[in-house]
């Protein structure tokens, strides 16, 4: 179905949301929560999303916004898993089995993004996938601006480490 | 900072914005390809999702397409009942748009909710049903347009009206020029059937959806001779 941007005063219908950033979301949680919880994240992420929907207005950041539902949903499904007492997951199972090709090396950088720590995660997913300013990133991980830039910052240096350049 | 690790660190950034960029920028196939499975893959669970808030209510509003003579309507549903059918030349984002101001923005592609509005109109465009069983959504028409439009509702199949009858029948002091305009807006066309308003002496008058259509409708429920 068509999905046009149009500038507007209006809050877009639901299902133009959706489609607007639905690749973001999908991969955001990709690099976030091991693989087989991308789409229960991907659906409550959306479902929270439509549930606050019209109380929005219609000038909101929604890729910021729906980043930020999508980034407590992460760590939600994190929190839970912790709570059923199984084993942390290895760093290693975030990565999607690779099946045929070996990763191109973008995709080893974005399993590298899998192991950061939840917050230089985020924080590097936010300005890379959402491509959202500091102050966005703070407010999604619900932090000062200037430990967000820190988180950033860490994170690329962390990364820097694992890939070489 | 020493030199060669802000070099390095720009180097990282520059591949996450790659990964980060739409499919089709210009990237190793390899990536490209893993690119577009994650695009293919959202855009799946994209539309499970829409399903399921349409067939669970989350939404507000559910649409889908259904297929008719006419070509590919669009049908657009609350818990209340059918909202919106709109012909295939109509601007689906537009069409949209109007139902997330005029109902809700809570508005999602699901066709479930709508499987006995396409049902009840393929039976209907193939001559096996005269009568709509669908609950109607008024939400987008106003009061004096619920009363004309209702009173369209009772015009049996295979009979017409004119103008001036269902403006007099709705208790218009406007007369037949008001009422013309409430069905020129209908926002339900075929199951509130305004085609079935003529003008006086038999005209065809106007049509929302065309005179093509109007006269092709007509000519299904034997109103009028066929052929013409």
């Amino acid at each position: 179905m068509r999905v046009s941007i149009s500038v507007s005063d209006e809050l877009p219908p639901f299902q133009r949301f959706l489609d607007g950033h639905r690749g973001a979301v999908w991969r955001f949680l990709l690099s976030s929560v091991p693989r087989h919880e991308v789409e229960d994240c991907f659906q409550e992420t959306f479902i929270a999303a439509l549930r606050a929907y019209p109380r929005l207005r219609a000038d909101s950041n929604l890729r910021a916004w729906v980043l930020t539902i999508a980034h407590r949903k992460a760590l939600d499904a994190h929190r839970s898993r912790a709570r059923r007492a199984v084993p942390v997951a290895d760093p290693a199972t975030f990565a999607e089995p690779s099946a045929q090709a070996p990763p191109a090396p973008d995709e080893a950088l974005w399993d590298a993004v899998g192991d950061l720590p939840a917050r230089q995660r985020s924080a590097v997913v936010l300005r890379y996938v959402g491509d959202l300013p500091h102050r966005d990133i703070a407010a999604a991980i619900g932090c000062s601006e200037e430990a967000a830039r820190r988180s950033l910052h860490e994170g690329l240096m962390r990364l820097r480490k694992v890939v070489p350049a | 900072m020493n030199a060669r690790a802000m070099n390095d660190t720009r180097t990282i950034e520059e591949a996450l914005r790659r990964g980060s960029q739409p499919a089709g920028s210009d990237r190793g196939r390899a990536a490209r390809t893993a690119r577009e499975l994650s695009v293919e893959e959202a855009g799946e669970a994209a539309t499970r999702l829409a399903a399921r808030m349409g067939a669970e209510g989350l939404a507000d509003v559910s649409y889908t397409t259904a297929e008719s003579p006419f070509g590919t309507l669009l049908v657009a549903g609350t818990r209340r009942g059918l909202v919106r059918v709109a012909f295939p030349e109509e601007d689906m984002d537009s069409v949209l748009e109007r139902l997330a101001r005029g109902v809700s923005p809570r508005i999602v592609e699901a066709p479930a909710p709508l499987d006995p509005v396409r049902r009840e109109l393929d039976e209907y465009f193939s001559g096996r049903r005269r009568e709509f069983e669908l609950d109607l959504d008024w939400t987008l028409v106003g009061r004096f347009g619920r009363r004309v439009l209702k009173v369209t509702s009772e015009i049996p199949y295979g009979g017409v009206q004119s103008y001036g009858e269902v403006a007099a029948d709705a208790g218009s002091p406007r007369g037949s020029r008001a009422a013309g305009n409430a069905l020129g807006s209908n926002p339900i066309p075929i199951v509130i059937p305004c085609h079935r308003v003529l003008r006086t002496g038999g005209a065809l008058g106007g049509y929302g959806g065309g005179l093509e259509r109007k006269r092709w409708l007509l000519e299904l429920e034997g109103a009028i001779a066929a052929g013409r």
